[in-house]
């Protein structure tokens, strides 16, 4: 697959998806740019993960999809199994949250790396394939490759699991990386590792990295676009580093509020009342947030807020967002 | 005089894990104490051996003065209601089978409530925890998970306890949810003199909720005393990098290298020395203690600055 330059890595394009009578993802669209980094928040339920793994055409059991995905240019829709078996894992890699999901229990850790760039031809010669698997056990940070390699799985922690999936996401160079919730069984020590990691890897590779994640600091660390979704709608995008201080959606401000920080020592935190609407009960004709959200007019239960732009490279999905640099609920 | 007492409780496990090394800790009435460490720390067998779910090896637990080891039967089940435990999963908290009601009725019924009592006694623990009462008739598939965990506070509450154990309480919750359950924790403490262990991994609601934090670390604790104290300057160099791994937060980062040792093969001398970044050849030698004695604030690292005397 080639591409001009300007077309942008991944394109998802009013991405709706619905499993029997429950909407998860609607009308999702978002772009990734070469090398870039998309970071998408969102709570339980919020329809994250099934559009992350949508654009691996893996939504999950019993999904009905529709809209548009197009990698470098490429409608990965219009792609049969086959093609499409060859995008996963040579263009496009998969952390997911639970590394256990992605090894084989019974088999080395080694011959699962090989096993990556043998399906996908990557390296012909046997063994140069083992010496690629050396440097790429090396590459995300494993200490003793070679010993690894002949190590199953429940030899290593969670953390090296973690390495060994991530060496196995990035072994074909692919042009992008997915990572659902690739540090919440984690450690924080060793989640810290293992974000240091990607980045490392961005820079070395120029790997595109869309990452899910329901923890405000991991979007923080990575410091990229963010994408706020609830209830299956993006409800706030922009840049981390503005959504994140001065959100414009009252769901993104409440789920600041609602966090523990430094200096509020056991005060009220601003808990957001009741909890979010099961996928089930979602209404088109309504913004979802309007029943737990203090800014809510009757308005809000009537129409469903369009994206709208509400400051530079920053739109959010609100009749009545809040206004930057304006004080929450003035 | 402390409402919990530990001291200097072991644990080794049959696979020859030392889960809980010489652990001492102490919780006064209407305190909130935090355990912190990462997995394999031992911190839940930790909350175990308080709960005398497990018998420690070596090392006394008291209760309202009540060496634990020596009360038993009915004796232990009217001290139980005193200890109450929250746990981590709110699916599995509860029985699917019964209704919210019922979970706490039988809590009741176990802790020798006349049953006449009861029904009056669930409504106002479900007011308690903000859940309207006319909710006790349904199951816990029909309540969200933030409703659940808060019907798991209210059966832990029915007894009257003094004392709550949590253990990763609110780890599983989602943030706007969790924010609830940690108010609801912190009125309990404020309203009701409420005492609470709170066992966590996650360091943001530690320093929020709690007055004193002891940090574990491979069965060790490894820096004890007042939250904000430790906050502010962490001692042992394994608190300092383990506040600075914190994801969005602005403290320079420690990145530690390798994983926490297998529990099972831990290193001698300072369990720590391994990924210390600051270890000098001693630290593999000896084991040091918990200094200074009898301080607010405590560590347990030869380099120190609280080791060394001024």
């Amino acid at each position: 697959m080639s591409a001009p330059e300007d077309t942008p890595l991944l394109e998802i394009e009013h991405l709706s998806v619905t499993f029997g009578a429950a909407h998860a993802v609607r009308d999702v669209s978002l772009r990734l740019d070469p090398g870039g980094t998309v970071v998408v928040l969102g709570e339980s339920g919020s329809g994250k993960s099934v559009t992350a793994r949508s654009v691996l055409r893996l939504p999950g059991r019993r999904a009905s999809v529709r809209g548009r995905i197009r990698l470098a240019g490429c409608d990965l829709f219009a792609l049969d199994e086959k093609a499409m078996r060859q995008v996963r894992g040579r263009d496009i890699g998969f952390v997911p949250q639970d590394p256990n999901s992605s090894l084989d229990p019974l088999r080395r850790i080694g011959t699962q790396v090989e096993e990556v760039l043998q399906v996908h031809g990557a390296v012909a010669d046997r063994r140069a394939r083992r010496a690629r698997v050396a440097e790429l056990l090396a590459l995300v940070g494993i200490p003793n490759p070679a010993r690894t390699a002949r190590s199953y799985p429940h030899e290593l922690s969670g953390g090296m699991r973690q390495r060994v999936v991530i060496a196995m996401a990035v072994a074909c160079a692919p042009r992008l990386i997915i990572a659902d919730e690739p540090t919440t069984a984690l450690d924080v020590t060793v989640q810290a590792q293992v974000l240091d990691l990607f980045t490392t890897l961005q820079r070395e590779l120029g790997t595109a990295l869309l990452l899910v994640t329901h923890d405000v600091g991991v979007a923080a660390e990575l410091a990229a676009d963010v994408v706020v979704m609830y209830a299956g709608r993006i409800v706030e995008r922009g840049p981390a580093a503005a959504v994140l201080t001065a959100p414009a959606h009252p769901y993104t401000a409440g789920l600041l509020g609602a966090r523990p920080r430094p200096g509020l020592r056991r005060g009220e935190l601003a808990a957001i009342p009741g909890g979010p609407p099961p996928a089930t009960e979602v209404v088109d004709a309504a913004c979802a947030f309007a029943p737990r959200c203090g800014r809510a007019e009757p308005a809000c239960s009537a129409t469903a807020p369009e994206l709208r732009d509400v400051g530079p490279g920053r739109a959010a999905a609100c009749l009545l967002p809040i206004a930057p640099l304006q004080e929450v609920g003035a | 005089m402390s409402l919990l007492s530990v001291e200097n409780i072991s644990k080794r496990y049959a696979n020859g894990v030392l889960a809980v090394d010489d652990v001492s800790l102490s919780v006064a009435p209407g305190e909130i104490v935090g355990i912190v460490g990462e997995s394999g720390c031992g911190k839940s067998t930790t909350a175990k051996i308080i709960l005398k779910l497990l018998e420690p090896d070596r090392g006394t637990v008291r209760f309202a003065g009540h060496d634990l080891a020596d009360v038993r039967g009915r004796r232990l089940r009217s001290l139980r209601a005193r200890f109450q435990l929250v746990p981590q999963s709110p699916q599995t908290a509860l029985d699917p089978r019964m209704t919210v009601g019922a979970a706490i009725a039988f809590n009741l019924r176990v802790h020798g409530w006349s049953r006449a009592k009861i029904p009056d006694r669930v409504d106002e623990m479900l007011d308690q925890v903000g859940i309207a009462p006319r909710l006790r008739d349904r199951y816990p598939h029909e309540l969200s998970g933030g409703q659940v965990q808060r019907v798991a506070i209210a059966r832990a509450l029915a007894t009257g306890p003094d004392l709550l154990v949590c253990d990763e309480a609110v780890s599983a919750l989602d943030k706007s949810v969790q924010a609830q359950v940690l108010n609801l924790l912190a009125r309990l403490q404020r309203e009701r003199g409420i005492a609470i262990l709170f066992i966590s991994h996650d360091l943001g609601v530690v320093e929020h909720l709690c007055d004193r934090v002891a940090v574990m670390y491979l069965g060790r604790v490894v820096e004890e005393g007042p939250a904000e104290e430790i906050w502010a300057r962490p001692r042992h160099p394994y608190t300092q990098a383990l506040l600075s791994a914190i994801p969005g937060e602005s403290r320079s980062r420690i990145v530690l290298a390798g994983d926490p040792p297998d529990p099972a093969d831990a290193p001698a001398g300072c369990a720590f020395h391994t990924r210390c970044p600051r270890a000098v050849e001693e630290c593999a030698r000896r084991r040091p203690d918990l200094l200074p004695l009898a301080a607010p604030h405590r560590d347990a690292c030869a380099l120190s600055t609280s080791a060394v005397p001024v």
